[in-house]
């Protein structure tokens, strides 16, 4: 039996059927970004060990076919088995573990990226100064104290929570939120709009003149979420101050008071606090001379560091970035009036695999097909002769 | 015979081609378009001769090159082009804007005939009409305009473009423009004396004040139209348009030299005077060829490639080489085969010369768009393909490299409809390093998947339909295919890892599923099971040729497929009208795997010679034996 596993792991048809399988995989993949843009089909066909139909929904679900993470590992345990099980040394098979040894680098290098890097950005209007980057594509509930003079302090409630609903706790606040409603997306309408036929889900703060529609995910590859969510917040110790709406489309925060404390409340793409600030001082977009081609786009920023007593400015322009304590910022986009910048924060500790597995594979690849190609050359000389 | 004819057939194709490199012939009595032709003007961010504005222009506008006026007499695009610039009104009867489709034609209340072209003032009763059904067509994505919508666009942008070029080296309505200059310079003394005593508070002269004013504002509506950006003024790319040159003139007081030269040659052309014309023109490449040295040596040179055409010589000579190599299969084999090698020398050479002439223009590594690649996957497969015959000289690599050399450059052909096709490059994009090692490498992989797939295809085709496939034939494909698809493999490779470390440098992930990035590791992960599949023993030398057909789906879709999509950050060259060619295409490589999976003892060349009796399948080779056990499938 084990026997019979084994021979099943370490098989070339398992090899080629990971291969096929992730051929169609792809292709599938590719297509669907049609529909569903490039973030949500890499989310549905690539990052998960499932490809699930339906894709949505909380009811009956079905795995259709393999998802990139499990054809990945499947793929990376048949390397290292069969490898492991036929490894010989000889020149002649010496290209091919080089080979093989980089792909399995490749491989665990992706599978750690998908799992630990975090992508950002950070949005910088000429003059600005931040000390985080955000996540458009993830929502984060900002309950902030904002009674002390000196500081505010944070409690940010992820998505993931709000969506799992229920009553969330937490040791900082002296209160308890009951999620009553979430909305992946959703859009807001005022109550005495004609023809909205809905009730508010919330009677306190603005959120009581508003109704919410839910429908259905942006799929579009520049169209996002808005995410909405009612929450009570009940203290310990007293009655439910009521409830509140909380959107990604309600702008400013929301004021309450429980006992002698001020609190916010608001809806905002989640941060990410860095120990160092960035201010944009200048955006340049040149274009070719009479046309509307994009030439540069460049931020010229300022880089200031306390604890390491850094204080200089950086120019970050396209196809050099800024990389910084772990850190990479890219020139990524801009705004229309050419005066805001749009950088990509990008954290990912494995960025050094791929450089490492290509150069292995490389070498791999032109050992193996010089020693084949040295070979057919000398047996064609030796039928010519 | 047998000796010389390779030779003759050489030097007759040599011949062939040098006559395009002689220099036009200029009688005395006609206007030298060839000198006016390389006189340089920024367009498009990029300095170029006028030559190559007409040839961009009138494919943009009419689809083609050349002009056929309804007298039946053909005109060159340089013709066409001056007399947009100089003689409007006649150039307003030129049937040059194309509208096929019939909803385009119904809206100006026509009917669909066998008329396809239409003049300026025909279409003149309906500009307004045109430019807001363009301006509701231009408010969508591409992808999402009906067909009407994208021809409605289209026509109104010709439109503009025409009208823009009829504005760009004077008003179209002037008539003796370098007397309007004259006038306007002689009157802008007088209003500067005036306007500083208005700022001084002191009594002036309106009417001088005036006189200048009304220069000063129809040059500005001049500059908004100007396509051409003719006048350089100071260092680099600081060029600006005849408009804008006169504007500054208020301030210097004086008419920039280019621009009065333009002036005169251009009232030369209207009333027909060649002599002037040619005497102005010499004016103007004499001062360009002193103050804008490097730009003049750059568009004299590139006023011979737009005249060599060396990419349609070359088209034609693969072809040659194509039919002659499949000659050399039905007799007459080494003169035959030899003749074809050469001709693809001549060929390559040829193309060659095309390639690094685009490298030189635009100072770029060869690859840069969707047109240059296909230019450049021909040109590697080529190379490669000749290596293969230079080892087995048995005019497989021959064929290959004809039929691939002409389907590229056919298809290079068909992309250079949307204009400049040495444009410059999208920000990201402006970094030779990358450019010259990613891209290169994912196009080499794909000339060597394509060259697979053609290797395949001639041997299923000679296998089934032919008795010529001989044992050793089929040995010594099968070696290249498996050998091609292993360099297929090693570039195909490097170019998606070097596109991953392309895209960590510049937008901090190695791989975002893109599109185009799909592709490419789809051919990766299609050559590792093509290797894999041989090196197990599932497939055998039908098999081989079975998959690398189906590389050549996988590797169009790749090329082209993704591109249809128009999605993600490769989408540059997104091309629906070549839709249906990649379906056919695709169907046609489905179509042969069919004919492939047929049993063996219908190929003609594996049909047994000696009628073996039924139920024993004794395979054999139509002309060799084969020892028991190593049927080729």
């Amino acid at each position: 039996m084990l026997r019979k596993l084994i021979a099943i792991i370490t098989s070339l048809k398992l090899t080629i059927i990971c291969l096929a399988a992730a051929m169609v995989l792809i292709f599938a993949g590719t297509i669907a970004q049609v529909h569903l843009g490039i973030w949500e089909a890499q989310q549905r066909y690539f990052q998960g060990f499932f490809v699930w139909w339906p894709a949505e929904g909380r009811g009956f679900r079905v795995p259709v076919f393999p998802g990139g993470h499990l054809i990945g590992a499947v793929l990376l345990v048949n390397l290292v088995a069969a490898h492991a099980k036929r490894f010989q040394w000889a020149w002649r098979k010496f290209g091919i573990h080089l080979i093989h040894a980089g792909l399995i680098i490749m491989l665990a290098g992706g599978l750690f990226t998908d799992l630990f890097a975090i992508e950002s950005h950070m949005r910088l209007t000429q003059g600005d100064t931040r000390n985080y980057s955000e996540d458009p594509r993830r929502m984060e509930l900002a309950v902030i104290d904002t009674s002390n003079p000196e500081f505010d302090q944070v409690t940010a409630i992820p998505e993931a929570l709000l969506r799992r609903g229920g009553s969330i706790e937490h040791k900082s606040l002296p209160f308890r939120l009951v999620v009553r409603h979430f909305y992946q997306n959703s859009r807001l309408h005022m109550v005495n709009e004609s023809g909205v036929t809905l009730q508010p889900i919330a009677n306190q703060g603005p959120g009581a003149q508003v109704v919410v529609e839910s429908v259905p995910r942006a799929t579009g590859v520049n169209d996002r979420d808005l995410v909405s969510a009612a929450v009570e917040i009940i203290p310990a110790k007293s009655a439910s101050l009521g409830t509140w709406l909380v959107s990604d489309a309600l702008g400013a925060p929301q004021t309450f008071s429980n006992g002698d404390r001020t609190w916010q409340l608001v809806m905002r793409p989640a941060r990410y606090y860095k120990p160092y600030s960035v201010t944009l001082q200048k955006f340049t977009h040149e274009r070719y001379v009479g046309t509307e081609i994009p030439k540069n786009f460049a931020s010229k920023v300022t880089l200031i560091d306390p604890e390491k007593n850094v204080n200089r400015n950086v120019l970050v322009y396209m196809n050099h970035p800024l990389r910084y304590r772990g850190e990479t910022y890219y020139q990524a986009g801009f705004e229309k009036d050419d005066r805001t910048s749009i950088l990509q924060v990008v954290r990912n500790p494995s960025f050094i695999a791929p450089y490492i597995a290509c150069i292995v594979v490389a070498a791999g690849l032109l050992v193996q097909f010089g020693y084949h190609l040295v070979g057919f050359s000398r047996r064609r000389r030796a039928v010519i002769a | 015979m047998k000796r010389f004819f390779p030779w003759l057939v050489l030097i007759f194709a040599a011949a062939w081609v040098a006559a395009s490199w002689l220099p036009p012939k200029i009688t005395d009595d006609a206007f030298d378009l060839v000198t006016f032709g390389k006189v340089p003007v920024l367009v498009g961010g990029r300095v170029k001769p006028l030559d190559t504005v007409a040839r961009n222009s009138l494919l943009i506008i009419h689809g083609k090159e050349t002009l056929r006026l309804p007298n039946g007499e053909e005109i060159g695009a340089m013709q066409w082009l001056v007399d947009v610039l100089f003689k409007s009104a006649l150039a307003d009867e030129y049937p040059v804007f194309v509208i096929q489709n019939s909803e385009v034609l119904g809206l100006f209340g026509w009917e669909q005939s066998d008329r396809k072209y239409f003049s300026f003032t025909e279409l003149s009763p309906f500009l307004k009409q045109i430019d807001e059904q363009g301006d509701q067509a231009d408010k969508l994505e591409s992808v999402q305009r009906s067909a009407y919508q994208s021809a409605i666009l289209n026509l109104r942008n010709a439109l503009i473009l025409c009208q823009r070029l009829k504005n760009s080296l004077r008003p179209e309505d002037a008539h003796d423009f370098s007397n309007e200059l004259e006038t306007y310079a002689a009157a802008i003394p007088p209003a500067a004396q005036a306007a500083s005593q208005r700022e001084k508070g002191e009594a002036f002269d309106k009417a001088k004040l005036d006189s200048v004013a009304a220069f000063v504002e129809r040059y500005q509506n001049l500059s908004s139209m100007a396509y051409l950006l003719a006048v350089p003024s100071g260092e680099g790319l600081q060029w600006q348009s005849i408009a804008e040159s006169l504007l500054l003139a208020v301030r210097t007081g004086e008419i920039h030299p280019v621009v009065k030269a333009y002036a005169q040659l251009g009232d030369a052309y209207h009333v027909g005077d060649q002599r002037t014309f040619n005497q102005q023109t010499t004016r103007l490449s004499d001062w360009f060829g002193k103050e804008q040295a490097v730009a003049t040596k750059r568009t004299s040179f590139e006023f011979l490639f737009n005249h060599v055409d060396p990419f349609t010589h070359s088209m034609v000579l693969y072809v040659l080489a194509f039919l002659v190599a499949c000659g050399s299969w039905l007799g007459w084999n080494r003169p035959l085969n030899r003749a074809a090698f050469y001709l693809l020398l001549l060929s390559l050479a040829v193309h060659t010369f095309g390639l690094a002439s685009r490298m030189y223009l635009q100072e770029r590594p060869p690859v840069t768009n969707l047109y240059s690649s296909a230019i450049f996957i021909g040109w590697g497969a080529v190379i490669v393909a000749l290596i293969l015959e230079r080892i087995f000289r048995d005019g497989i690599g021959a064929a290959c490299a004809g039929a691939i050399g002409f389907i590229t450059l056919i298809i290079a052909h068909h992309l250079a409809g949307s204009g400049d096709t040495l444009e410059m490059l999208q920000a990201v994009l402006d970094t030779n390093i990358w450019l010259a090692t990613h891209v290169v490498a994912i196009t080499t992989g794909y000339s060597a998947m394509f060259l697979a797939g053609m290797l395949a295809m001639i041997y299923i085709i000679r296998g089934v339909f032919t008795r010529s496939l001989k044992k050793e034939t089929a040995d010594s494909l099968s070696r290249m295919t498996y050998g091609v698809v292993c360099f297929a493999t090693l570039f195909s490779f490097v170019g998606t890892v070097l596109g991953g470390i392309w895209a960590d440098q510049s937008w901090g992930r190695f791989w975002g599923w893109d599109p185009k990035e799909n592709g490419a590791v789809l051919i990766v992960l299609w050559c590792a099971i093509i290797l894999h599949a041989r090196w197990g023993g599932f497939i055998r030398q039908r098999g081989l040729m079975v998959m690398a057909i189906v590389g050549n789906v996988v590797t169009s879709f790749s090329w082209f497929g993704v591109n249809m999509l128009g999605v993600g950050l490769h989408s540059y060259g997104f091309m629906q009208k070549a839709f249906p060619w990649l379906v056919g295409f695709i169907v046609s490589q489905l179509a042969l795997m069919a004919v492939a999976a047929m049993p063996l003892e219908r190929w003609q060349s594996f049909r047994t010679t000696t009628h073996a009796p039924r139920g024993k399948d004794k395979l054999k080779f139509a002309s060799q034996g084969l020892p028991v056990g190593t049927t080729p499938d």
